[in-house]
């Protein structure tokens, strides 16, 4: 076998993070290789570097044995790449035979598409690779699976000898895996190369020839799926080295600040995406919420802040039945948020950091009197948080967008703790921060939890989970599948927990 | 603000010191380079065209600075200015109000039949007529408003379409509401407001300079439009409603996990942006003490280019109302002089709106480049 595909030494940095560090990759030549990693673990920059576009900062890029270096996707696909995103990039109106053909159209003089032509490579293409569809039907006719299969014939239609999938199976049912299970295979068979990125350890066993396991960025191993159980891939995933987890003081007191029962919420189909969950944290504790991410993790939290509507179940705050109140009520009743991403949800990135400070907590001193909004106390508290929580900036009228990620993290982290919140909701409170700003947040989090705070933190570190939490849940297709001691907790455990591989009943706990 | 900053910051301090001044003359440069632009613009039609740019520019200059021409630009910059507030608020919720054209219009004929059918003491008869106007224009920003938030109708399309209907609603209005009286005496319009509807008037206010020619007057609604931009500013820059819009227009998401209810706020935008454009009418009414079939028309789509020359602050709005005004002015001139045709006048108004577009954009990207490659550049600096 010849090698279609190596990567040597790629390193990306962004503002802030470190995407990918020194990674390797070697795929075969009509092999179908797996990158697995956790969120954040650098899979989509890789691919993105991989298929033009974004260029590296470093490392070397082989296809076919020739050295490239693709400044655009066109490049990519002179070079016989082809990717299909996760999120479908076709044109609901048009047919199939005018999706696979958009952009790439044969054409006959006078400026005609020549119809007749497309068609007949259309139908080579789609009898080469086993992959049937009537090139008529609308895309807006066809079934998640079936428009998935247009975007693949798409890329083969280009002449892609090598092909990346971006997380194929995150859209699809079980039946629609299969039949896309069968399809790469055909593909395969016809000597396509395929490299695909997925999180779900069992698809992977079962798809893959080879499997390359990502880490924070790192290159960690490739494996032989014969040779490796799912419990193996998971202990590679999230890493088998954790820190020995704090031995400080327990302040968890036997107040319940946040009472959840029998949440369930729904997602835009109606499924559930969080299925009758229960949990309770107390003044004082961190309750971590572990597990890979579209799990149910951001519904939940978004159902407790109040901007994802309850579809069955109570919140309660405080002894205070929140369950129908508005997020503005919730936010008054002392709920800090952190979310998950500080550009999407957590600042006016246009806006000055003194307006940026006041967000979430406008209503109320220092921010406001009465109806009018305090511009002194809102820059006094701002000139506060920059000290005490060392946002590094030359003064506060700077937009929030000329701040480092990590520096950005901190005025959000210094504006949910000076208003001393009975429960912080943070949501990958140091994703994308670097080392000296992360420990900085995870200070901030356990003084405030001594002083009585509690705190329902969900994060796809692990390092962080254990080190911080006082328990440990974890979520899986929506429901909480354990209740763990972080003391006790091996990485295995954990990651046979968080991707499924076991199921066990809650051990223990205060939920019942 | 040297005490706190850390060692390690401080060239980067210095850098963003720098960029911060340099941002502040570019976003001034936008429009200033626009207008300029458009000047030559125009020059080079002119000059294509046959006429003489010279001529045609003294004309409009010399015209501009007499006191009757400043008079009778603060006339029309007024509504201008109103129209632009109006506009403005919308856009500061990312709320697209292009029917303030219908708002005002609707505004205004009831405004003007509820003044002419009630006798009231001076200052309520006009309190009444504002509050008549400002609840029609809100009212009918407000149907928008609900369409939008309720049934995701875009404002836009739903603004559009009610400028349309409130086109038919008023020809029908201004029949059935026609004056008593032969109509071949009292003209087509609406019962005429008694005096003690009419704002009166700032004529005294030029005249202090010299008596003014012709039956020449300053409109009264100036003070209104003045305080319409004071209250625009103090509301959005002073009051926790104010932030809560500005929040919510600048990221919708991060405002709603803040607590700000996109859909309240929304229509609250609208309520508010129909109410000042329901102003725009008033000094219309004032100077013709009734609704006619003559009314001015044009001033809500105006509004909106100048709320946009304006950056949506309430000086640029102003300096935008006044430019709009100096053409129209300049129009006047043009046209009785003959140095140009008047259709220049069209075509500097285009080339300002979609240059000053252009370079508040380039000056945007501009800005966010230089940005990230400061951020890149601290990022190097740290991991060394």
């Amino acid at each position: 076998m010849t090698t279609a595909i190596e990567l040597t030494g790629i390193t990306k940095r962004f503002p802030g993070v470190i995407a990918n560090d020194d990674v390797h990759l070697r795929v075969e030549e009509g092999e179908i290789h797996a990158v697995c990693g956790e969120n954040g673990a650098g899979k989509s920059t890789l691919m993105k570097i991989l298929y033009g576009m974004q260029g590296p900062d470093a490392g070397t890029m082989t296809v076919g044995g020739k050295e490239v270096s693709f400044a655009s996707p066109s490049e990519a696909i002179d070079a016989g790449i082809g990717m299909v995103h996760q999120h479908f990039m076709l044109a609901a109106q048009l047919t199939v035979l005018e999706n696979v053909i958009l952009g790439a159209e044969p054409m006959l003089s006078g400026n005609r598409i020549d119809m007749a032509t497309a068609r007949a490579h259309l139908h080579e293409v789609g009898d080469a690779y086993g992959l049937t569809i009537d090139p008529d039907d609308l895309v807006e006719s066809l079934e998640v699976g079936e428009r998935q299969r247009v975007e693949i014939i798409k890329v083969l239609y280009r002449g892609a000898k090598i092909l990346i999938l971006d997380e194929p199976t995150a859209v699809l049912v079980p039946q629609e895996v299969d039949e896309l299970f069968r399809n790469m295979r055909e593909l395969k068979a016809a000597g396509t190369t395929i490299l695909f990125i997925d999180h779900k350890l069992e698809e992977v066993l079962e798809i893959a020839d080879a499997i390359t396991v990502l880490r924070q960025g790192r290159t960690v191993a490739t494996v032989n799926p014969a040779d490796v159980t799912t419990g193996d891939l998971a202990e590679l995933m999230v890493g088998s080295e954790l820190p020995t987890p704090q031995t400080s003081l327990s302040t968890v007191t036997e107040e319940v600040a946040l009472d959840v029962t029998e949440l369930t919420v729904l997602d835009a189909d109606d499924r559930p995406a969080v299925d009758a969950v229960s949990l309770r944290v107390h003044r004082g504790e961190i309750v971590g919420v572990a597990g890979v991410e579209g799990n149910g993790q951001n519904e939940l939290v978004n159902a407790i802040i109040g901007t994802h509507p309850i579809d069955h179940g109570t919140v309660t705050l405080l002894g205070d039945d929140i369950t129908k109140a508005s997020v503005r009520h919730r936010r008054e009743s002392g709920i800090g948020y952190v979310p998950q991403d500080r550009h999407e949800e957590g600042l006016i990135l246009a806006a000055p950091l003194w307006e940026n400070a006041a967000l979430g907590h406008q209503t109320g001193p220092p921010f406001s009197k009465g109806l009018w909004f305090d511009r002194d106390g809102a820059r006094q508290r701002t000139e506060e948080i920059r000290s005490d929580f060392d946002v590094r900036t030359p003064d506060i009228d700077v937009p929030a967008y000329a701040l480092s990620g990590g520096n950005q993290q901190k005025l959000i982290i210094g504006r949910e703790m000076s208003s001393e919140p009975n429960l912080l909701i943070a949501s990958h409170p140091t994703r994308g921060i670097d080392v000296g700003a992360q420990a900085a947040v995870w200070d901030d989090i356990r003084q405030a939890r001594a002083a009585g705070m509690a705190t329902l933190l969900i994060s796809a570190d692990l390092d962080e989970l254990i080190g911080l939490s006082d328990t440990i849940v974890v979520m899986y297709k929506g429901q909480l599948v354990a209740t763990l001691d972080p003391e006790t907790i091996t990485p295995r455990e954990l990651g046979s927990y968080m991707t499924g591989a076991s199921v066990a009943t809650t051990d223990n706990g205060d939920e019942s | 603000m040297t005490d706190t900053a850390t060692p390690p910051a401080s060239t980067a301090d210095a850098d963003i010191a720098a960029a911060k001044r340099r941002e502040r003359y570019m976003s001034l440069a936008a429009p200033l380079g626009a207008f300029l632009f458009s000047v030559v613009a125009s020059a080079i039609v002119l000059v294509i065209s046959g006429s003489n740019p010279f001529e045609a520019l003294s004309d409009m200059m010399g015209h501009a600075s007499k006191l009757e021409t400043q008079v009778s630009m603060l006339n029309r910059a007024t509504p201008l200015y109103i129209s632009g507030v109006a506009a403005a608020i919308g856009f500061k919720m990312n709320l697209f109000n292009i029917g303030v054209e219908g708002q005002y219009r609707m505004a205004a004929i009831f405004a003007a039949y509820v003044g002419g059918a009630v006798a009231l003491p001076a200052p309520l008869h006009i309190a009444l007529i504002l509050l008549v106007a400002m609840t029609v224009g809100a009212g009918w920003a407000g149907l928008a408003g609900v369409m939008y938030t309720h049934r995701g109708v875009n404002e836009v399309i739903g603004t559009i379409m009610l400028n349309g209907i409130a086109l038919g609603i008023i020809a029908w209005l201004v029949r059935r509401w026609q004056a008593g009286g032969d109509i071949a005496v009292v003209g087509i319009g609406t019962e005429p407001i008694d005096d003690s509807g009419i704002l009166p008037n700032l004529t005294w206010l030029p005249e202090m300079i010299r008596d003014l020619k012709g039956a020449r007057e300053l409109t009264g609604v100036l003070i209104l439009a003045i305080i319409v931009g004071i209250a625009y500013h103090v509301l959005l820059n002073r009051t926790v409603f104010g932030y809560n819009l500005r929040a919510s227009g600048g990221n919708p998401l991060a405002a709603r996990a803040g607590g700000v209810p996109p859909r309240r706020m929304a229509l609250t935008a609208m309520f508010m942006s129909g109410g000042i454009a329901g102003l725009v009418g008033i000094s219309e009414i004032m100077a013709k003490g009734r609704y006619n079939p003559n009314f001015v028309g044009g001033l809500g789509f105006n509004g909106i280019g100048i709320a946009l020359l304006g950056r949506n602050h309430p000086a640029g709005i102003a300096v935008g109302a006044l430019l709009w005004a100096f053409l129209d002015a300049s129009s006047d001139i043009l046209q009785t002089s003959g140095a140009a045709p008047k259709e220049i006048i069209d075509i500097m108004r285009g080339v300002i709106l979609l240059t000053v577009v252009i370079g508040y954009e380039v000056v945007r990207r501009i800005q966010v480049k230089e940005e990230a490659a400061r951020a890149a550049a601290r990022l190097a600096e740290a991991s060394e």
